[in-house]
Formats: structure tokens, sequence, C-alpha cells
């Protein structure tokens, strides 16, 4: 073997584990902040924190029952918006469009996903806040829409786009039609990165405190329908960790990690419903 | 993707439903975060006591409540400083009805600090605060801070000025009391809930202040009397008014507010730092609830009107444990007698 | 690509054309019409955002006109108002965040797209993107409680003594700083560099790898000479989505920056970002011109993105090859 041939195999070598430390670190920094979360708040987390509504202040206990319920309620209508907008538009621009539109749309998406989160609060504020004299949940999940379109957009046109063209031309040669071709064979087989980008497009806005904040508000009791204002576990982690009293940072902490779980749930649900319900292909 | 959709939409149906109590009164208020520990536990045991009231109270800060209250998108508002006349004009001509205010309770800033070897509390003149603050006294053992301080000895380290970098009640206090005793502050720095500040650096609420005093060596910063209570943070005295050197407590913060409750205005606007009388701390406020005098729904109105009798009367005694001072009797009398114009 | 099938069960006996009931039939034009109007309103709602940025801003931009982007003053109570250290601060941070999760990210993702077992790669992924959902508070907190004084006590005297001659590094080390919301920054947008990277990666057809190894290629060499190329597009996605994010935020660098709105050459000083003083002011702002020197801030970050969007992509329309499909990155 010449020295140029070893020399290679060397860096190969080198490269290849330099990868796998910028693996570890990453994934360091995630058991970290989960160990933090769990060691900070995991006392605070018992039954009481999944059923009860917040205690006032000096009062050891209540829990944030009405937050897990207001965040999922938020998540889902947000998703409800968000993910057809992102999905629809993204096929649009990987399957029909022109290079002048698509370009337009691209651009548009990019500059959404750079706006930053409170000013889209600032923005549904002004449209569905104001005009109705009332803070809702309704406001809020506008606002996480608005959050998840981009990601969505951008990442369901780039895994059609990946789908070899192939795979489409053999379908159009069987006789089907460009719809049928995309909903039966393209996108399914570029469902996996689609969906990755969906559920972190939902990660994100999970997480999202600002906009909420000028939208949903926040409520200490339940809400009630979708047009009053709702608690959510971000902003009660918000409110929480700048107070004065430990044991509210307590729960705030163990916020963290319930917010953390619910979306953990999310993602293995809808992986798993997905994966059975779209993998096998329609005659 | 069809399970999908069907899994969301009854989700959708689903959240409708839940969360619905029966028949309640739900009552939304926005406003200031330096009484949100005294009004969230008064708005609980209200709750307790007459369950059908649900009076949600967000604290986001006194200009988003103002703010807020006049655009009618929460039933009330709170706010550390008193409204302007034009902020009140605005809500006037908006809703043709005017706002009013009533104070609550009343707090205290303190000025925490964090220096190496000095655990004693220290006493700040109003002229070495403004100076720290306008960023002309860098060193701790300037004459300004060591004059009175006799016994102590302070060491040659940087002063690092911690400030907020949030709009705030907190700060309008804070600006307000420098801005009366300095000229120099007044006019070139000015008070309002946001200041350019000549020095130092922007922590995040007073939870952000104090964690940034505590760590930083030489800081020197103001949070509210509670934050400084609850994060064990050294806090120094204050020379009032009067030339005594008051170091904020329940009982002085009381005091300062007893001197003005004798001219108090019939809005009851008024600024209490830096108020006469020999035991007052100068850095004092109320902090007030903003009411429409108009209410369009009979139900709203009476459970506020209700609330804040009870707040006025038995909810005071729930004042101090959480470090906030009790209103004096003759404003307290005053309040309940204006509660009558709101209709 | 506009690619008219032609139906095995059509009726007409014409050769080539199709009527306009057959292609409805088809669900085609339908289909057409329909995600065209989902991608108009994504186009609609930016418009409408833009338009409402401009019109809320307006005091301020007859009052100032372009000295807004240039003055540093900022003065809520003698009301003057000037974006320079919050662009500086935003421009200094991002670039810090991807000069330090890009590196990191695409690493990672080649890690677990390539070397790791596909079970753990899987599990590794789904925690990662977990990650995304921490809360912008949380990272704040852990920054202020660990990252500030680590910062202030081991890391900066330590960059200080090695590299302290260059003057990005000199000054008093305060904790907070441009640095200390670059790191934070970065922790924020890794995971999403490393989600969508593997991905991407992941699909790219096996034929290419093999066709390098065929050649004599080291592993490493198929890796980034041919898959990562191949998947450059995807990548440079994902690095856009993490900049947009990183530009936005605020709650995390709120807390961490140090909120002075000074422009200095230092990384270890405190500054100021747009998306943080939106944040930490807008709902404290009294008065009209102060809010809306808020909202003409948050048209300047508009911009700035409108620009560095601009910007890469005439990047990478200027480095890529005719008919790699870059061009349509």
């Amino acid at each position: 073997m010449s020295t140029r041939v070893r020399w290679r195999k060397v860096v190969s070598h080198l490269m290849l584990a330099l990868t796998g430390v910028c693996a570890l670190i990453s994934v360091s920094v995630l058991f970290f902040i989960l160990g933090y979360l769990a060691f900070h708040g995991g006392s605070a987390i018992h039954w009481e924190f999944f059923t009860k509504l917040p205690a006032p202040v000096g009062e050891i206990g209540g829990g944030m029952a009405n937050a897990i319920v207001g965040s999922a309620k938020l998540l889902a209508l947000a998703s409800l918006i968000g993910v057809p907008i992102g999905f629809f538009g993204g096929v649009y621009l990987a399957e029909f469009s022109g290079s002048r539109t698509a370009f337009v749309v691209r651009y548009s998406a990019d500059l959404l996903n750079g706006v930053p989160s409170i000013v889209i609060g600032i923005f549904a504020y002004t449209i569905l806040v104001l005009p109705f004299r009332h803070y809702s949940t309704l406001a809020g999940s506008f606002a996480l829409a608005l959050l998840m379109i981009p990601t969505t957009l951008r990442s369901t046109e780039e895994f059609l786009r990946s789908v070899p063209r192939s795979l489409r031309e053999g379908a159009m040669a069987l006789g089907a039609s460009r719809w049928k071709t995309i909903i039966s064979v393209v996108a399914p087989a570029a469902y996996r990165g689609i969906l990755t980008a969906i559920l972190l497009a939902l990660a994100r806005v999970a997480g999202e405190t600002a906009p909420l904040l000028f939208t949903a508000l926040g409520n200490r009791f339940w809400s009630p329908g979708w047009n009053q204002p709702t608690a959510s576990l971000p902003v009660m982690i918000y409110q929480y960790a700048l107070a004065p009293y430990e044991d509210w940072h307590e729960q705030a902490w163990a916020a963290g990690l319930v917010l953390l779980g619910l979306i953990l749930v999310v993602n293995v649900v809808a992986r798993g419903v997905l994966a059975r319900g779209v993998a096998v292909p329609r005659s | 993707m069809k399970r999908i959709g069907m899994f969301l939409a009854l989700v959708v149906l689903g959240g409708g439903v839940l969360g619905a109590a029966d028949n309640p009164v739900l009552i939304n208020g926005a406003g200031a975060t330096f009484p949100y520990p005294i009004y969230s536990k008064w708005f609980d045991e209200y709750h307790k006591k007459f369950a059908h009231a649900q009076i949600n109270y967000q604290s986001v800060g006194s200009g988003a409540g103002i703010r807020q209250i006049t655009e009618g998108t929460v039933d009330f508002g709170a706010s550390d400083g008193p409204m302007s006349d034009e902020q009140i004009k605005a809500y006037l001509d908006k809703h043709n009805s005017p706002i009013l205010h009533f104070p609550t309770v009343l707090g205290a800033v303190v000025p925490t600090y964090n220096i190496g070897g000095v655990k004693a509390s220290l006493n700040f003149t109003p002229e070495a605060l403004a100076g720290i603050f306008l960023g002309k006294v860098t060193k701790w053992n300037d004459p300004l801070i060591g004059s009175a301080n006799p016994g102590i000895s302070l060491p040659s380290e940087d002063i690092v000025v911690i400030h907020r970098s949030d709009g705030s009640g907190t700060t309008y206090i804070w600006t307000d009391y420098l801005s009366k005793v300095s000229e120099e502050w007044r006019t070139r720095v000015g008070k309002g809930t946001s200041v350019n500040w000549p020095a130092g650096l922007g922590g995040k609420g007073n939870e952000g202040v104090a964690a940034l005093v505590k760590q930083t060596p030489g800081a020197v910063g103001y949070v509210e009397l509670i934050y400084a209570a609850s994060n064990n943070i050294s806090y120094g005295a204050v020379k009032n008014a009067a030339g005594v050197f008051v170091k904020a407590d329940l009982a002085s913060v009381s005091e300062a507010a007893a001197g003005a409750a004798k001219d108090m205005p019939d809005d009851f606007r008024v600024s209490v730092t830096n108020a006469p009388g020999k035991r007052a701390y100068p850095i004092s406020s109320f902090t007030w609830m903003l009411i429409p005098a108009k209410f369009d729904d009979a139900a709203k109105r009476d459970a506020i009107k209700g609330f804040m009798k009870w707040a006025l009367t038995d909810g005071q005694s729930y004042a101090e444990a959480l470090s906030y001072a009790k209103l004096p009797k003759s404003v307290v009398d005053k309040e309940l007698k204006a509660l009558a114009k709101v209709q | 690509m506009a690619v008219t099938a032609t139906t095995v069960h059509g009726a007409s006996p014409k050769a080539g054309s199709r009527t306009f009931l057959a292609k409805l039939r088809d669900g085609d034009e339908v289909a057409r019409l329909v995600t065209f109007l989902f991608a108009m309103f994504v186009v609609l709602i930016v418009v409408f955002l833009v338009f409402e940025l401009w019109r809320q801003s307006a005091l301020p931009r007859h009052k100032f006109g372009l000295a807004f982007i240039v003055s540093s003053v900022w003065d809520p109570v003698f009301d003057r108002f000037g974006a320079l250290p919050f662009i500086y601060g935003t421009l200094v941070t991002s670039a810090l965040a991807l000069f330090l999760a890009v590196p990191l990210g695409i690493g990672s993702a080649i890690f677990l797209a390539e070397l790791a077992p596909p079970r753990v790669s899987d599990t590794l992924q789904f925690l990662i993107e977990l990650l995304a959902a921490v809360p912008s508070v949380i990272y704040g907190m852990l920054g202020i409680f660990i990252l500030v004084p680590l910062m202030r006590q081991y890391i900066a005297p330590a960059l200080k003594a090695t590299l302290g001659f260059l003057p990005l590094f000199q000054g008093p080390a305060y904790g907070v700083g441009l640095l200390t919301a670059g790191i934070v920054l970065a922790t924020m947008i890794v995971p999403y560099i490393i989600s969508v990277s593997r991905e991407i990666l992941l699909s790219v057809p096996r034929d290419q790898r093999e066709a390098a190894l065929a050649l004599g290629a080291t592993r490493w060499e198929s890796t980034w000479k041919v898959v990562v190329p191949y998947a450059r597009a995807g990548i440079l996605g994902s690095v856009f989505l993490a900049l947009a994010r990183a530009l936005g935020e605020t709650m995390a660098v709120t807390m961490v920056i140090g909120s002075t709105p000074v422009i200095s050459s230092s990384l270890l000083s405190p500054g100021d970002s747009i998306a943080s003083v939106i944040a930490s002011q807008f709902t404290e702002a009294t008065g009209d011109l102060y809010l809306q020197s808020l909202v003409e801030l948050g048209l300047v970050l508009f911009l700035l993105t409108f620009i560095l969007n601009g910007f890469a992509r005439l990047l990478i329309v200027l480095t890529s090859q005719r008919g790699s499909g870059l061009e349509n990155a």
C-alpha cells in the first residue's frame, strides 16, 4: 500500500472520528439539559402537577393542569392550520409551479421564517385580538401556525424534490395522473423527511413563549372553548422562572420536562400512526 | 394523512369542551409584574370565597396593562406608575368614560450589591446612587460612598452597574427617585419604564438583575424588596429627604405612604418617592389597579367591585407576608368611597 | 414542469389534446389550483405582514428617515431612537452561532447518517429533535446559571490569555455578552441543522456512495466529496432555517447578552440584538414614537433577513454547477 493511500485512510478515520465527536457533543448537550431539568424539577412532578390548577403564591403544591391542556389545544389547532398550508404549498413548489412563482413563494417562506416570533405575535395580535377585543386560544394557534408554515413548506418541497425522477416517470408511464402520482408514489417516498420537518416545526412552536404573550395571554383557570385566554406551558415557565419563589422555580423546570415529554409522545405517536398508514402503497 | 386529519378534528372539537366550567364570570386583567405575587394570591383567595368569580390576572408589564385596558382587550389593568395625562385622555376619547386609578399596595425598590468582603449593610446617599448609575462613580472605595460608611473598609473594586433590560415599573420607580434627587440625572437620563442607561449591563426581570448581581463581583443593581429578601443578597439603606439612612422594610414604606396620604389627590395619582417623614423609605411606590368607570357587563362590574372592596379591607392582611406594605387607612377609606364611581 | 398525462380511460379520440372536463376529472387542475392557493396564502401573509410593519412604523420613519439605521442612540425618555447597535448585535451573535453550529451540526449529521447503526441513529435523531422543543426561556436560564459564570471565570480569561492580542477578546469579562449569546444561540440552532441534514443525507441514493467507493475512494472521501455535495442544497437549506431562527431568537438572547446598546469590537463585550430589544421593551413602551420605533426595528430585521437570504441565494447560484439541481434550492 503506497503512503498516499495509507495517508488517505488515516485522514478518513480521523475525519470520521471527528464527526463522532461532533455527535457526542450534540448529544451531551441534550442529556445535560434533560438532566438539569430532571434534577431541579423532578421533585415537583407528582400526580398533582398534572391534575391541579396553579396554587397561589406561598402555598406549596398546585399544578399546571390547565397549562398542559392549553398547550395541547394550542398545538393541535396550530398543526391543523399550519401543516396543510405548509404541505400543500410545498407540493405546489415541487410539482406544479413555474420557476418564477417558485422563487417568490420560496423567498416568502424564508422571510416568514426569519421574522422574530415576537413580531409574529404582534401581527397576530393586531389581526385577531384587537378587532375582537379579547385574547384567545385561536389567536395563539394562528400565531403558532405562522411559525410552523415555513419549515413545513420548504422541507416538503425539499424532500419531494429528492424523490428520484424515475419513480415519478414510472408511475406516469403506468397511466397515473399527476395528482395520483404525487399522492400514491412521491409523497409516500418522501414521507419520512416531511414528517421529520413537521415534527421539528411542532417541537419548535411548542416552546415558543413570546407570540403567546400577545395572543393567548395566560390564564390561572381553565379556559373554555377557543375564545378565551389560555394557560400554556411555555408561558407558565416564563412566569415561574422569573419569580422570586424557589418552589415556583422548581415548577418551571418540571414544566419544561413535561413539555419535552409531551413532544416526545407526539413524536412517537405520529411516527407510529404514519408508518402504518402510509407506507403501504395504495393501488 | 386521513387518520391524522380525523384525529386532529376530534381534538379541536374536544378542546372546545375541555376546560368549560359552569357559568363563572370570567374576568381578564393584565399589567404590572411587581404586584403579581399579591394579586395572584388575592384573586385565588377571592375565588375560594366566591367560586363564580374567576379573575385571571397576567403580569405582562405596566405599559402593556395601560395599553390593553385602553384597547379594551382586558377588563382591568394594573400599573406601577400612574397613567399620564395623555394616556388618560386617550382612554377617555376611546371609551367615552374615564379610567379610574385605585392604589392597592405599596412596595419598595432597594439597591443591592455584591462586594467582596463586605457583608454589612451599606449606606447610600442620593448623590452616591446618582453618581454610580450615571457612571461617574466607578470604584467602590470612592469617597462619595465611603463618607457615608465610616466604619466599613471598601475595596478598590470596579463597580459594575446592573439595570433592567426590559421596560418595567421598577425602573420607573427607581428613575423617578433619581430624577428627584439629581438634577443631572433628570436632564440627562430622565424617568421612564425604559431609559438610556449611561452605564451598566441589563438583566431580564427582577430575577435577572438579582441573578447577575449575585454572580458578578462588584455589582450593584436595583430590585424589588421581595427579590432581595428571597435571593439573599445584601441591600443597603438609602438617605431619605429628612436626612436619615433608612433600610427598606414594611414600616418605612408605610411611613412614606402616610406622608402622601394627607394630600392624596382624588384620582389617587401620586408619587411617593423621596417622601417626607423621618422614617420614610425614599424609594417606595404605590401600585395601582386601573378600572373603567363604566362596565357594559353588570356581572363583571359587580365581581370587580366586590373584589376591590375585599382587597382593600380583608385582602390587606395578606400583604405583609409577601413583603408588600399595607395601604394607610385614610387612603383605604377614600378608595372605598371612590368605588361608587364604577358604574 | 407541467407534464400532462394522457389518460387511458379518456373518451376523447383526438390524439394529443384533452378536454377541460377530462383534466378536471383527473384532478390535476384542481390539485394545481388548490396547492397554488395554499402557496399564495404564504406570500399574501408575508406581504400583509410587511404592510403592517410599514404602516405601524410611520412616525419614526418620517421623523428619523434613514438616520434611524445609522444612529447609535436609543433613548426612550428623550425620544431619540437608532438601530445600529442592535443591527450589529444581531449580526455578530448570529454569525457566531452559525460559526459554531454549522460544523458541529453537519459533522453530527454525517456521523448519524453514515456511520451510526440505524437504530442508534434513529434514537439519537429523535432525542436531538426534542432539543428543538426546549423553550427559549429554559435556554436562557441555563445560560445565566451555568454558562455565564463559566464564561466569566474560566472561558473568557482563557481566551484573553491565549488570544488576547486580538481586539476580539479584549476588555473586561462580565460573563454576559456577545460571545455568551452566540454560544447559547448555537446550542439552540444545532438541532435544526442536524435533523434536516441527516434526513437529506439519508435520502442520497446508495449508488452514489457505492460508485465512489468502487472507484477507490475512502469512506470519508466518498462521504465528503460525493454524498455531501449531492446533498448540498438540502444542507444549505437547513443552515438557512437555522440562521433564520438565530436572527429571530428573543428570550434566551435577552437573558445573556447584557442588554447594552453599544458597538464594540470585542466579543466579550455586552451588546443587544433587535429581537431581544423588541421583546424586552415592547410591552412597556409608552408613547407612539417609542412603540413605532420598536416596530421599525422589526422592519429593519425583516430587511436584514431579506438581504441575507438574497446574498445566500446568490452564493448558491454562483457556486453551483449547472444541472446539479442546486439552482432550485
